[in-house]
């Protein structure tokens, strides 16, 4: 096992972490670069489309066994139970009303797939290995924690509703059917169509990925810029803290169901990172009282960099340790 | 050439609530209107941009529909059980329109 320092060091010069760092200092330093949204959305489909892809197409290649049930199932509960816990930290640490602490709480219990995507090349670069079907656990990992936050909501005396209509929107959102369905391709076509399309969401993944950081970097430093105000020492306390919370309560999770040293720290990695994707297009519709610039400054602006740039290395040296690499 | 008296009813709001708007308003039956990207802008909440957005969540789109003046609070009644508790403006302004049978 590797030192965690040497890990971070490694990881903060890498074109990933460093493009991402590129955008943030654009946006914070008022430049006028900027990625047109189409582009940015090009740029996650393809993503997206490559995880989920190879993800499926690895499940092909080493099979599938009850493990893949149990995780599921471990990653579902994770998600719902996070918001708790979060909650609980939130109203200990900051003033947020328990409208606004419930909204963040249901951010932090679900996931970032860039995170995740960001942590498989991390995983890849050292040749750790981790199971494929991980991909399939992220998009579980999506929906349940909106219904603990929206349950917090209701309990703190709100209209929270979740009609049918939001839970279609949530559960058929664009990344999760484009996630799921590359996946079951994947897992379809196997090794064969992993070779045909190789070329495409193999080699060029990692220049993808770091233009979408430059992107994200640019998106973070804007919300920065724009929100310092909610930005008080509790909440950024929080939004550092809280991703080493969720992954401590992730690890025992992932050592009973016996996964890989890769498999663990992507598991951390999902309990650690927080949506900016999913939830808060659920929380604008279900919950409108909640201030956006809170839940999404926490999310985008302090806890995505955060596990980027520290959490992902302390996180599979974590795992190296208890899958004993 | 002969112009007719309409109005023109503009929803700027955030983009998760678009189609439940344009449901709604479909239903209370305007089924005219055009829905149109919007770049960016400021308000209550902050400011806030198109660009670069990695989700529709911090998005707004503007809803613009001309209709006739004995309509539009039917409308205004149908679009404000969306609009209600969300981040938005609904401005209402008078117009003219050529072809008042359209509308």
């Amino acid at each position: 096992m590797e030192a965690i320092p040497s890990i971070m060091a490694q990881n903060l010069l890498s074109p990933i972490v460093l493009s991402f760092a590129l955008g943030l200092f654009a946006s914070l330093a008022r430049s006028s670069l900027s990625v047109p949204e189409a582009a940015a959305k090009a740029l996650s489909l393809y993503l997206l489309f490559a995880i989920g892809f190879k993800g499926g197409a690895s499940v092909a290649a080493h099979g599938l066994d009850g493990s893949l049930a149990a995780s599921l199932v471990a990653g579902v509960a994770l998600s719902f139970v996070i918001p708790f816990v979060a909650f609980g930290l939130l109203r200990a640490m900051t003033r947020l009303s328990a409208v606004d602490a419930a909204a963040v709480a249901g951010h932090y219990g679900s996931i970032s797939i860039v995170t995740f995507v960001s942590a498989t090349a991390i995983l890849a670069s050292r040749a750790i290995d981790y199971e494929g079907y991980m991909v399939a656990v992220a998009a579980a990992m999506e929906a349940p924690a909106i219904i603990a936050a929206l349950w917090l909501a209701t309990r703190a005396g709100t209209g929270a509703r979740m009609d049918r209509e939001l839970w279609r929107e949530v559960l058929l959102n664009g990344s999760i059917v484009l996630l799921i369905g590359a996946f079951m391709i994947g897992a379809i076509t196997g090794e064969r169509g992993l070779k045909e399309i190789e070329s495409f969401i193999v080699s060029p993944f990692k220049g993808v990925l770091c233009l979408f950081l430059l992107d994200m970097g640019l998106v973070a430093g804007r919300g920065l810029r724009q929100a310092r105000s909610v930005l008080s020492p509790g909440a950024f306390a929080f939004a550092v803290l809280m991703p080493l919370v969720g992954a401590a309560l992730a690890m025992p999770v992932a050592a009973a169901l016996g996964l890989s040293a890769g498999g663990t720290a992507l598991l951390m990695v999902l309990s650690a990172s927080a949506s900016y994707i999913a939830v808060p297009a659920a929380m604008r519709v279900a919950l409108p009282e909640a201030n956006p610039s809170i839940y999404l400054t926490l999310s985008l602006g302090v806890t995505f960099p955060f596990n980027l740039a520290l959490g992902i290395p302390i996180y599979i040296a974590l795992a190296e340790i208890i899958g004993g690499v | 050439m002969q112009m007719h008296v309409a109005k023109r009813v503009e929803i700027i709001i955030e983009a998760p609530l678009e189609r439940r708007l344009l449901d709604t308003i479909s239903e209370a039956g305007v089924t005219g209107f055009t829905v149109l990207p919007v770049l960016g802008g400021s308000g209550r909440s902050g400011r806030w941009s198109r660009e670069g957005q990695v989700s529709a969540a911090g998005g707004m789109v503007a809803v613009v529909c001309i209709v006739r003046p004995e309509r539009v609070d039917k409308l205004l009644e149908a679009a404000f059980e969306v609009v209600e508790r969300h981040i938005g403006v609904v401005s209402v302004t008078d117009c003219q329109v050529l072809r008042a049978e359209r509308f």
